[in-house]
Protein backbone atom coordinates (compact mmCIF):
# COMPACT_ATOMS: atom_id res chain seq x y z
CA UNK A 1 0.00 0.00 0.00
CA UNK A 2 1.40 3.35 -1.03
CA UNK A 3 0.01 6.83 -0.62
CA UNK A 4 -1.25 7.02 -4.22
CA UNK A 5 -2.90 3.60 -3.97
CA UNK A 6 -4.72 4.68 -0.84
CA UNK A 7 -5.83 7.93 -2.47
CA UNK A 8 -6.97 6.08 -5.57
CA UNK A 9 -8.96 3.58 -3.53
CA UNK A 10 -10.69 6.38 -1.65
CA UNK A 11 -11.47 8.40 -4.80
CA UNK A 12 -12.95 5.40 -6.59
CA UNK A 13 -15.09 4.45 -3.58
CA UNK A 14 -16.13 7.95 -2.49
CA UNK A 15 -15.71 10.00 -5.66
CA UNK A 16 -18.30 12.68 -4.93
CA UNK A 17 -17.44 13.02 -1.26
CA UNK A 18 -13.81 13.94 -1.89
CA UNK A 19 -13.87 17.66 -2.54
CA UNK A 20 -10.17 18.36 -3.03
CA UNK A 21 -6.84 16.64 -3.04
CA UNK A 22 -3.59 18.35 -2.21
CA UNK A 23 0.02 17.22 -2.41
CA UNK A 24 2.64 19.17 -0.50
CA UNK A 25 6.14 17.77 -0.07
CA UNK A 26 4.75 14.24 -0.33
CA UNK A 27 2.11 14.98 2.30
CA UNK A 28 -1.27 13.96 0.95
CA UNK A 29 -4.32 15.88 2.10
CA UNK A 30 -7.85 14.97 1.11
CA UNK A 31 -10.64 17.44 1.83
CA UNK A 32 -13.77 15.40 2.27
CA UNK A 33 -17.39 16.16 2.98
CA UNK A 34 -18.49 16.06 6.57
CA UNK A 35 -21.28 13.57 5.90
CA UNK A 36 -18.96 11.00 4.32
CA UNK A 37 -16.15 11.33 6.86
CA UNK A 38 -17.24 8.46 9.05
CA UNK A 39 -17.53 5.90 6.24
CA UNK A 40 -14.27 7.12 4.67
CA UNK A 41 -12.49 6.63 7.99
CA UNK A 42 -14.02 3.19 8.38
CA UNK A 43 -12.81 2.20 4.91
CA UNK A 44 -9.39 3.68 5.60
CA UNK A 45 -9.01 1.59 8.70
CA UNK A 46 -10.57 -1.69 7.57
CA UNK A 47 -9.52 -2.04 3.94
CA UNK A 48 -6.59 0.38 3.56
CA UNK A 49 -4.78 -0.48 6.80
CA UNK A 50 -4.74 2.96 8.46
CA UNK A 51 -4.89 1.49 11.93
CA UNK A 52 -3.40 4.45 13.80
CA UNK A 53 -4.98 7.86 14.26
CA UNK A 54 -2.02 10.11 15.07
CA UNK A 55 -3.91 13.27 15.93
CA UNK A 56 -7.01 15.33 15.38
CA UNK A 57 -6.62 19.08 15.24
CA UNK A 58 -8.93 21.95 14.49
CA UNK A 59 -8.35 25.30 12.82
CA UNK A 60 -10.37 28.48 13.26
CA UNK A 61 -10.53 30.50 10.02
CA UNK A 62 -12.25 33.38 11.77
CA UNK A 63 -14.14 35.55 9.29
CA UNK A 64 -14.35 32.87 6.61
CA UNK A 65 -17.28 30.63 5.91
CA UNK A 66 -17.23 27.77 6.83
CA UNK A 67 -15.34 28.88 9.88
CA UNK A 68 -13.75 25.72 11.25
CA UNK A 69 -11.66 22.96 9.80
CA UNK A 70 -10.87 19.64 11.43
CA UNK A 71 -7.78 17.67 10.37
CA UNK A 72 -7.34 13.95 10.90
CA UNK A 73 -3.83 12.54 10.67
CA UNK A 74 -3.92 8.86 9.71
CA UNK A 75 -1.05 6.41 9.72
CA UNK A 76 -0.69 2.70 9.02
CA UNK A 77 1.79 0.92 11.24
CA UNK A 78 2.00 -1.99 8.76
CA UNK A 79 2.72 0.06 5.61
CA UNK A 80 4.04 3.30 7.11
CA UNK A 81 1.93 5.65 4.98
CA UNK A 82 0.57 8.96 6.23
CA UNK A 83 -2.72 10.46 5.07
CA UNK A 84 -4.47 13.64 6.16
CA UNK A 85 -8.22 14.13 5.97
CA UNK A 86 -9.85 17.53 6.38
CA UNK A 87 -13.46 18.50 6.85
CA UNK A 88 -15.04 21.93 7.08
CA UNK A 89 -17.51 22.83 9.78
CA UNK A 90 -19.58 25.98 9.80
CA UNK A 91 -20.18 28.02 12.92
CA UNK A 92 -23.98 27.78 12.80
CA UNK A 93 -23.85 23.99 12.69
CA UNK A 94 -20.64 23.35 14.60
CA UNK A 95 -20.94 19.61 14.73
CA UNK A 96 -18.90 16.77 13.28
CA UNK A 97 -19.36 12.99 13.36
CA UNK A 98 -17.30 11.20 15.96
CA UNK A 99 -14.63 8.71 14.89
CA UNK A 100 -14.07 7.45 18.41
CA UNK A 101 -15.92 4.24 17.49
CA UNK A 102 -13.30 3.64 14.78
CA UNK A 103 -10.17 4.69 16.68
CA UNK A 104 -10.78 4.80 20.45
CA UNK A 105 -7.96 7.34 20.82
CA UNK A 106 -10.21 9.89 19.13
CA UNK A 107 -12.26 10.10 22.32
CA UNK A 108 -9.95 12.52 24.14
CA UNK A 109 -8.86 14.35 20.99
CA UNK A 110 -12.46 15.19 20.24
CA UNK A 111 -13.06 16.22 23.82
CA UNK A 112 -10.14 18.62 23.54
CA UNK A 113 -11.50 20.11 20.32
CA UNK A 114 -14.90 20.47 21.96
CA UNK A 115 -13.31 22.19 24.95
CA UNK A 116 -10.96 24.52 23.09
CA UNK A 117 -12.89 25.24 19.87
CA UNK A 118 -16.49 24.51 20.75
CA UNK A 119 -17.20 21.98 18.01
CA UNK A 120 -19.56 19.25 19.10
CA UNK A 121 -19.14 15.63 18.03
CA UNK A 122 -22.28 13.67 17.25
CA UNK A 123 -22.55 10.27 18.95
CA UNK A 124 -19.46 10.87 21.07
CA UNK A 125 -19.69 8.59 24.15
CA UNK A 126 -18.57 11.19 26.72
CA UNK A 127 -18.43 14.73 25.38
CA UNK A 128 -17.19 16.74 28.38
CA UNK A 129 -14.55 19.42 28.68
CA UNK A 130 -11.11 17.91 29.15
CA UNK A 131 -8.77 20.82 30.01
CA UNK A 132 -11.02 23.51 31.42
CA UNK A 133 -13.59 22.71 34.06
CA UNK A 134 -17.24 21.90 33.47
CA UNK A 135 -19.11 25.18 33.45
CA UNK A 136 -16.32 27.36 32.03
CA UNK A 137 -18.28 29.57 29.62
CA UNK A 138 -15.81 30.10 26.75
CA UNK A 139 -13.83 28.18 24.14
CA UNK A 140 -10.38 29.72 24.51
CA UNK A 141 -8.70 28.62 21.27
CA UNK A 142 -11.19 30.49 19.09
CA UNK A 143 -9.68 33.46 17.31
CA UNK A 144 -12.24 35.88 18.76
CA UNK A 145 -11.22 34.91 22.30
CA UNK A 146 -8.67 37.41 23.66
CA UNK A 147 -5.21 36.12 24.56
CA UNK A 148 -5.48 37.66 28.01
CA UNK A 149 -8.62 35.68 28.74
CA UNK A 150 -11.94 36.80 30.15
CA UNK A 151 -13.14 36.94 33.74
CA UNK A 152 -15.39 34.13 34.84
CA UNK A 153 -16.55 32.79 38.17
CA UNK A 154 -17.78 29.41 39.33
CA UNK A 155 -18.09 29.49 43.11
CA UNK A 156 -16.08 26.75 44.88
CA UNK A 157 -14.78 25.40 41.57
CA UNK A 158 -12.63 27.94 39.77
CA UNK A 159 -12.41 31.51 38.62
CA UNK A 160 -10.49 33.32 35.90
CA UNK A 161 -9.33 36.89 35.42
CA UNK A 162 -8.00 38.69 32.39
CA UNK A 163 -4.21 38.67 32.49
CA UNK A 164 -2.40 42.04 32.34
CA UNK A 165 -0.74 42.09 28.94
CA UNK A 166 1.14 45.40 29.36
CA UNK A 167 0.89 46.28 25.69
CA UNK A 168 1.58 42.68 24.64
CA UNK A 169 1.40 40.03 23.27
CA UNK A 170 5.17 39.66 23.35
CA UNK A 171 6.26 38.39 19.99
CA UNK A 172 9.68 37.68 18.53
CA UNK A 173 10.13 38.31 14.83
CA UNK A 174 11.30 35.66 12.39
CA UNK A 175 14.48 37.44 11.34
CA UNK A 176 18.22 36.94 11.10
CA UNK A 177 18.74 40.51 12.25
CA UNK A 178 20.49 41.67 15.37
CA UNK A 179 19.63 40.28 18.79
CA UNK A 180 17.61 43.37 19.71
CA UNK A 181 15.41 42.85 16.64
CA UNK A 182 14.83 39.23 17.58
CA UNK A 183 13.95 39.98 21.18
CA UNK A 184 10.31 39.35 22.15
CA UNK A 185 8.50 42.69 22.46
CA UNK A 186 4.96 43.95 22.61
CA UNK A 187 3.86 44.04 18.98
CA UNK A 188 0.66 44.15 17.00
CA UNK A 189 -0.05 42.23 13.81
CA UNK A 190 1.07 45.10 11.56
CA UNK A 191 4.56 45.15 13.09
CA UNK A 192 5.62 41.90 11.56
CA UNK A 193 8.02 42.66 8.74
CA UNK A 194 7.40 41.34 5.22
CA UNK A 195 9.36 38.25 4.27
CA UNK A 196 13.02 38.90 3.57
CA UNK A 197 13.04 42.34 5.10
CA UNK A 198 15.24 42.62 8.15
CA UNK A 199 14.04 45.20 10.66
CA UNK A 200 17.00 47.27 11.73
CA UNK A 201 15.31 49.16 14.54
CA UNK A 202 13.97 47.04 17.37
CA UNK B 1 28.65 38.68 73.76
CA UNK B 2 26.49 41.21 71.99
CA UNK B 3 23.87 42.95 74.08
CA UNK B 4 21.33 42.57 71.25
CA UNK B 5 21.58 38.78 71.18
CA UNK B 6 18.38 37.41 72.74
CA UNK B 7 20.07 34.11 73.58
CA UNK B 8 22.73 34.32 76.28
CA UNK B 9 24.82 31.28 76.94
CA UNK B 10 28.13 31.08 78.71
CA UNK B 11 29.22 27.54 79.30
CA UNK B 12 31.80 28.42 81.95
CA UNK B 13 29.34 30.20 84.18
CA UNK B 14 26.04 28.55 83.46
CA UNK B 15 26.68 24.95 82.54
CA UNK B 16 23.53 23.58 80.94
CA UNK B 17 21.36 26.62 81.51
CA UNK B 18 20.38 29.07 78.77
CA UNK B 19 18.84 32.43 79.53
CA UNK B 20 16.55 33.71 76.81
CA UNK B 21 13.14 35.17 76.09
CA UNK B 22 10.23 32.86 75.30
CA UNK B 23 9.70 34.58 71.95
CA UNK B 24 13.31 34.05 70.98
CA UNK B 25 13.18 30.40 71.97
CA UNK B 26 9.94 29.83 70.10
CA UNK B 27 11.30 31.56 67.01
CA UNK B 28 14.51 29.54 67.17
CA UNK B 29 12.58 26.30 67.38
CA UNK B 30 10.13 27.23 64.65
CA UNK B 31 12.68 28.48 62.19
CA UNK B 32 14.88 25.41 62.49
CA UNK B 33 12.17 22.84 61.96
CA UNK B 34 10.15 24.21 59.07
CA UNK B 35 8.25 21.28 57.66
CA UNK B 36 7.42 22.07 54.04
CA UNK B 37 4.24 21.29 52.20
CA UNK B 38 5.64 20.64 48.70
CA UNK B 39 3.11 22.20 46.35
CA UNK B 40 4.91 20.93 43.24
CA UNK B 41 2.96 22.01 40.17
CA UNK B 42 5.54 22.21 37.37
CA UNK B 43 9.25 22.06 36.60
CA UNK B 44 10.18 24.03 39.75
CA UNK B 45 9.21 20.91 41.65
CA UNK B 46 12.17 19.11 40.05
CA UNK B 47 14.50 21.72 41.56
CA UNK B 48 12.64 21.40 44.86
CA UNK B 49 13.38 17.67 44.76
CA UNK B 50 17.01 18.40 43.96
CA UNK B 51 17.16 20.78 46.93
CA UNK B 52 16.07 17.99 49.26
CA UNK B 53 18.45 15.38 47.88
CA UNK B 54 22.05 14.72 48.90
CA UNK B 55 23.91 17.36 46.92
CA UNK B 56 22.05 20.41 48.21
CA UNK B 57 20.55 18.80 51.30
CA UNK B 58 17.74 21.00 52.58
CA UNK B 59 17.92 19.08 55.89
CA UNK B 60 20.90 21.24 56.87
CA UNK B 61 18.24 23.88 57.55
CA UNK B 62 15.76 21.56 59.24
CA UNK B 63 13.32 21.63 56.35
CA UNK B 64 13.78 18.12 55.02
CA UNK B 65 10.54 16.70 56.40
CA UNK B 66 8.35 17.02 53.32
CA UNK B 67 4.83 16.53 54.60
CA UNK B 68 2.27 15.49 52.06
CA UNK B 69 -0.46 16.37 54.49
CA UNK B 70 -1.14 20.08 55.00
CA UNK B 71 -2.11 19.39 58.62
CA UNK B 72 1.49 18.60 59.52
CA UNK B 73 3.29 21.33 57.62
CA UNK B 74 4.55 24.81 58.44
CA UNK B 75 5.62 26.28 55.13
CA UNK B 76 3.97 25.82 51.76
CA UNK B 77 6.47 25.91 48.91
CA UNK B 78 4.43 26.73 45.82
CA UNK B 79 6.73 25.39 43.12
CA UNK B 80 5.35 25.86 39.64
CA UNK B 81 2.61 27.26 37.44
CA UNK B 82 -0.67 27.78 39.26
CA UNK B 83 -3.42 27.32 36.71
CA UNK B 84 -6.90 28.59 37.44
CA UNK B 85 -8.05 24.98 37.47
CA UNK B 86 -5.61 24.25 40.30
CA UNK B 87 -5.89 27.59 42.12
CA UNK B 88 -8.80 26.79 44.42
CA UNK B 89 -7.20 23.48 45.39
CA UNK B 90 -4.00 25.27 46.40
CA UNK B 91 -6.07 27.72 48.45
CA UNK B 92 -7.92 24.87 50.10
CA UNK B 93 -4.72 23.07 51.04
CA UNK B 94 -3.36 26.35 52.44
CA UNK B 95 -6.52 26.78 54.52
CA UNK B 96 -6.00 23.29 55.97
CA UNK B 97 -2.53 24.13 57.26
CA UNK B 98 -2.48 25.00 60.97
CA UNK B 99 -1.12 28.33 62.19
CA UNK B 100 1.60 29.49 62.31
CA UNK B 101 2.21 29.00 58.60
CA UNK B 102 4.36 30.61 55.94
CA UNK B 103 4.50 30.51 52.17
CA UNK B 104 7.38 30.56 49.71
CA UNK B 105 6.51 31.36 46.09
CA UNK B 106 9.19 29.48 44.20
CA UNK B 107 9.95 30.65 40.69
CA UNK B 108 8.55 33.13 38.21
CA UNK B 109 5.21 31.37 37.65
CA UNK B 110 4.23 31.09 41.29
CA UNK B 111 5.36 34.67 41.94
CA UNK B 112 3.77 36.44 38.97
CA UNK B 113 2.44 33.99 36.40
CA UNK B 114 5.83 34.04 34.69
CA UNK B 115 5.75 33.65 30.96
CA UNK B 116 2.14 32.52 31.04
CA UNK B 117 0.23 35.72 30.38
CA UNK B 118 -2.80 33.77 29.33
CA UNK B 119 -6.39 32.83 30.08
CA UNK B 120 -5.40 29.69 31.96
CA UNK B 121 -2.85 30.82 34.54
CA UNK B 122 -3.26 32.66 37.84
CA UNK B 123 -0.95 35.70 37.75
CA UNK B 124 0.87 34.94 40.98
CA UNK B 125 -0.20 32.85 43.97
CA UNK B 126 -0.26 36.03 46.09
CA UNK B 127 -3.68 36.73 44.56
CA UNK B 128 -4.99 33.94 46.78
CA UNK B 129 -2.65 33.38 49.73
CA UNK B 130 -0.16 35.64 51.52
CA UNK B 131 3.43 35.04 50.42
CA UNK B 132 6.41 35.59 52.73
CA UNK B 133 9.31 34.98 50.36
CA UNK B 134 9.46 35.17 46.59
CA UNK B 135 12.25 33.21 44.90
CA UNK B 136 13.18 34.42 41.42
CA UNK B 137 14.30 32.15 38.62
CA UNK B 138 12.79 29.99 35.93
CA UNK B 139 13.28 27.58 37.55
CA UNK B 140 15.38 28.78 40.50
CA UNK B 141 18.41 26.67 41.29
CA UNK B 142 18.30 24.75 44.58
CA UNK B 143 20.71 27.28 46.09
CA UNK B 144 18.16 30.01 45.39
CA UNK B 145 15.48 28.06 47.19
CA UNK B 146 17.82 27.50 50.12
CA UNK B 147 18.52 31.23 50.18
CA UNK B 148 14.78 31.86 50.23
CA UNK B 149 14.43 29.42 53.08
CA UNK B 150 17.18 31.15 55.06
CA UNK B 151 15.49 34.50 54.49
CA UNK B 152 12.26 33.03 55.80
CA UNK B 153 14.15 31.77 58.85
CA UNK B 154 15.51 35.27 59.38
CA UNK B 155 11.99 36.64 59.09
CA UNK B 156 10.66 34.15 61.62
CA UNK B 157 13.46 35.10 64.06
CA UNK B 158 12.05 38.63 64.10
CA UNK B 159 8.49 37.65 65.04
CA UNK B 160 6.95 38.45 68.44
CA UNK B 161 4.26 35.83 68.72
CA UNK B 162 3.98 35.75 72.52
CA UNK B 163 4.12 39.53 72.84
CA UNK B 164 1.40 39.85 70.21
CA UNK B 165 -0.72 37.25 71.96
CA UNK B 166 -0.35 39.06 75.26
CA UNK B 167 -1.34 42.36 73.66
CA UNK B 168 -4.37 40.76 72.02
CA UNK B 169 -5.40 39.20 75.31
CA UNK B 170 -5.12 42.52 77.13
CA UNK B 171 -7.14 44.24 74.42
CA UNK B 172 -9.96 41.70 74.72
CA UNK B 173 -9.97 42.14 78.50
Amino acid sequence: MTQSEATLALTTNFGGAILASNDFRSEKTLTVSREALHSICLTARDTLGFDYLVDITSVDHFGDEPRFQICYELYGIEHGVHLRLKISVSEDDAEAPTVSDIWPTADWHEREIFDMMGIRFANHPDLRRILMWDGYPYHPLRKDFPLAGKPSEMPDVAFTNAAPLAGGPFVSLPTDGITQAREPRARSAGDIAPKGQIPLEP
Amino acid sequence: MSTQNPVAYDSKVEGNIIFTQVDAAINWMRSNSLWPMPMGLACCAIELMAASSARFDISRFGAEVMRFSPRQSDVMIVAGTVTYKMAMSVKRIWDQMPEPKWCIAMGACASSGGMYRSYAVLQGIDHLIPVDVYVSGCPPRPEALLDGLMRLQKKIMGEHSLEDQKRELLQTL
